[in-house]
């Protein structure tokens, strides 16, 4: 018998992410909890400008495409209007921690109820590989040539640890570098969702993935480099009292 | 027939409330009227000013141009404001603080020693009310009963006020009716 | 009963009493009063209040709610306004209904908090990108502030569309007797387009706001857009017609500076000139059937309005043909009645100078 494809119904098509891209996992992921946990006919998604708008091509279910960077405002107030849906924010780090930045910042303060999910990838993606505020140092892009020079550009911004610094109700940064990270990262996005939809408060997911084109590397490199390079920088972990648990 | 108001002196002492009780009074008996306050950039301490225009007609600009009668409680607005009074036009200003007072023989002048009034009645922040009492006095587009309909009215949330208020509305009244 | 109230504090009342239940701003004068009353009334009456980081969070929350259904608003001045700009061009791509109330003030950049009439191109003309239309309504009384916002979130649901509300510093400062409408209730589930969860009934499946991928085939969107905005500059036209059957001079103006061109058509009657008035309700669109009925005898049109240079003057060029258009910007400071007779004079004379 042929091996059969398994794939939440959440998911329909056939996605045009490139080769080794992080999107299409952290999209299942989020597929599977919503079905799991039984809201697929009570999710709203608010997706970015970026890569991350392509998912209202896979993911069926109500979706908002926000203006850049405003994802936040505009699912805080959905959660305010509709507080006993799932809501959500799909983000890349260019829309959230960049032009985004205030809203996401305000979103934590105000202890907004959706859950914001933040893929980081270090650059801006559908643009062409520009240097993104989580760009590493040294990192070679399209606006940082000889790397990423933090006398001049600054050093990279972490978001998770912005968030940190408020009252939220959940916070955590994953990966989907390889199987183990996986997994764990889908916990994380079950926790958030779970805690938005019982207690309530903001929560948030951010999501460390693989840009294999934008980094000039193959699939398999990129994640080594996520290995190697990226979780140094960007630990992985649930946030607690302030730190990485 | 037209008339036209200004409510002027510092930030503070109550002189957008003075007009709006005015208008609130002409709004209840169902005259036309238009306040309007000026804005500034400073909370308190710099100058506050207002003006109401009431009419039996629709009226056009909430601006005033000529003032009938001018309500000042410091120095700074009395300057500003008197070229712009009409002739036979009326001056009602607290003499407790504006001590220095210049000629003005083509205009009718009231002095009310508001701050005076206000501490013999122990009503510190009444002196607004007791120069609109003085108004009252001297301008009889409403009978002194429809005033305090209006400032009931105004007032409706704070009816415990009632009694003070009114008091020192007479005592400012009387500056002019009485002896 | 009438009831004395400023316009802002009103209008904020009036937006209640409409149903609306989200409002999302931010402080800056002169609307700042609407923010305080909503703040006040808004959360005791069902409704959701948020003061958010700027301007840009608080069109962008509105979108969020206006997604959902509810009757959304929110409002700015001047600076402010300019960057509601980016969300009012997105709330007409998702032809999302909202309101936007703009209480315009004096100048360019910071400017100045006095009042003025300075907002009128970024309003009427599409102050965002990619060349939308959006009903503007411009009240000039504290009463028109009360009709015309209830007005706006009929006609924003009706059209699927943000209206903007162009008040200004004198109408939402100033205090006049008003009569409050009887309240609405909205029902935020009424419409299919709202998004509440994906619906097996919806044709696919779910609802997306993004409509240019999602509900037209690619050769239907532009004839799409064009007919939208024909069927509104058609069937939203709004004005007032002050003395115009035998008009020559024909003043047009809005909002504040049209309650000192009516004192002013009233003097030049009475000098025997004959002055008549086109009052614009909408600005966009604007009251193009009022001026091809005047087009055909007025002999010109004066333009007033409380800015430096005039900006809907450029409008009544358009509309008024080939009638000469003449200009007065009042700048800083309400129009004077007198210097209307003397450019009426000027007009009859042949001394002033058509700007058009």
């Amino acid at each position: 018998m042929a091996a059969e494809r398994k794939a939440p119904s959440t998911i329909y098509g056939v996605n045009s992410f490139c080769p080794g891209c992080g999107h299409g996992i952290v999209i299942r992921l989020i597929a599977e909890v919503v079905e799991e946990m039984g809201l697929a006919e009570n999710a709203i998604g608010v997706l970015a400008v970026g890569c991350s708008c392509l998912t209202n091509r896979y993911l069926a279910l109500d979706l908002m495409q926000a203006a850049h960077g405003r994802a936040a405002a505009s699912a805080g107030a959905i959660k305010r209007c509709r507080p006993e849906k799932l809501i959500f924010t799909y983000q890349g780090d260019g829309d959230a921690a960049s032009i985004g930045i205030a809203e996401t910042l305000y979103s934590a303060q105000r202890n907004e109820g959706f859950t914001q999910i933040i893929v980081n990838n270090g650059v801006y993606g559908m643009t062409g590989g520009q240097m993104s505020p989580t760009t590493l140092v040294g990192q070679k892009t399209t606006t940082s040539v000889q790397g990423r020079d933090p006398e001049v550009m600054g050093m990279p911004l972490k978001i998770s640890e912005l968030i940190s610094s408020f009252d939220v109700a959940y916070l955590a940064r994953g990966s989907v570098h390889n199987a183990a990270s996986i997994r764990k990262t889908k916990k994380y996005i079950q926790k958030a969702f779970e805690t938005q939809m019982n207690q309530g408060g903001y929560t948030c997911v951010e999501v460390i993935s693989p840009c294999p084109t934008n980094w000039h590397l193959t699939p398999l490199q990129a994640v080594d480099r996520i290995e190697k390079e990226v979780l140094a920088y960007y630990p992985l972990g649930e946030f607690c009292e302030g730190g990485v648990r | 027939m037209l008339n036209q108001f200004i409510f002027a002196g510092f930030g503070g002492q109550g002189i957008l409330t003075a007009g709006l009780l005015l208008a609130n009074t002409a709004s209840v008996h169902g005259k036309e009227v238009i306040w309007m306050p000026s804005y500034g950039s400073e909370m308190r301490g710099g100058t506050a000013n207002c003006s109401v225009k009431i009419d039996d007609e629709m009226i056009s600009s909430p601006f005033i141009k000529k003032i009938d009668y001018l309500i000042v409680m410091n120095k700074p607005s009395l300057d500003k404001f008197l070229p712009q009074v009409r002739e036979g036009g009326t001056v009602i200003l607290n003499s407790s603080i504006i001590t220095e007072v210049p000629e003005m023989p083509k205009l009718q002048k009231i002095a009310v020693p508001a701050g005076e009034i206000c501490e013999k009645l122990k009503n510190e922040r009444g002196a607004n009310i007791c120069m609109l009492g003085a108004l009252a006095g001297c301008c009889e587009l409403f009978t002194r009963e429809e005033y305090e309909t209006g400032i009931k009215d105004y007032f409706s949330a704070k009816p415990q006020f009632h009694e003070g208020n009114m008091a020192v509305f007479e005592a400012g009244y009387q500056c002019v009716k009485g002896e | 009963m009438k009831k004395l109230m400023k316009g802002n504090n009103a209008l904020a009342e009036a937006a209640i009493l409409a149903g609306c239940r989200f409002f999302a701003g931010y402080p800056i004068t002169p609307q700042t009063e609407i923010l305080e009353y909503l703040a006040k009334h808004l959360p005791k009456r069902g409704g959701h209040f948020v003061q958010t980081e700027s301007e840009l969070a608080g069109i962008n929350m509105v979108m969020g709610a206006a997604a959902t259904g509810f009757r959304a608003m929110t409002s700015s001045a001047g600076p402010g306004f300019s960057l509601k700009q980016e969300g009012i061009s997105y709330l007409c791509s998702m032809e999302l209904p909202a309101v936007i109330v703009d209480v315009m003030r004096y100048g360019i950049g910071l400017g100045n908090i006095v009042l003025g009439q300075g907002d009128y191109f970024q309003a009427v003309k599409g102050g965002g990108h990619g060349g939308y239309k959006v009903p503007v309504y411009a009240p000039s009384s504290v009463q028109e502030n009360v009709d015309y916002i209830t007005m706006a979130f009929d006609t924003a649901e009706a059209y699927r569309t943000p209206v903007i509300l162009l008040s200004d510093g004198a109408i939402g400062q100033m205090a006049e007797s008003v009569e409050l409408p009887e309240a609405k209730e909205h029902d935020p589930d009424k419409y299919d387009w709202t998004l509440k969860g994906r619906d097996a009934a919806h044709p696919t499946g779910r609802k997306m706001t993004d409509r240019i991928y999602y509900d037209f085939a690619y050769s239907e969107y532009d004839p799409h857009i064009r007919e939208r905005y024909s069927k509104m500059e058609e069937e939203l036209q709004m004005w007032e017609e002050i003395e115009l059957a035998d008009a020559e001079v024909v003043l047009v103006s809005y909002g504040i500076s049209s309650r000192v061109c009516k004192e002013a058509v009233k003097l030049a009657r009475k000098k025997g000139w004959k002055a008549g008035m086109i009052r614009p309700i909408t600005l966009w669109p604007f009251p193009r059937k009022a001026f091809e009925k005047t087009n055909k005898m007025a002999k010109a049109y004066l333009s007033v309005e409380m800015n430096a240079c005039g900006q809907m003057v450029e409008d009544v060029a358009l509309y008024g043909r080939s009638v000469p258009v003449y200009s007065y910007p009042s700048g800083r400071v309400i129009a004077d009645p007198e210097v209307i007779l003397q450019k009426i004079e000027g007009i009859f004379q042949g001394t002033e100078k058509e700007v058009f």
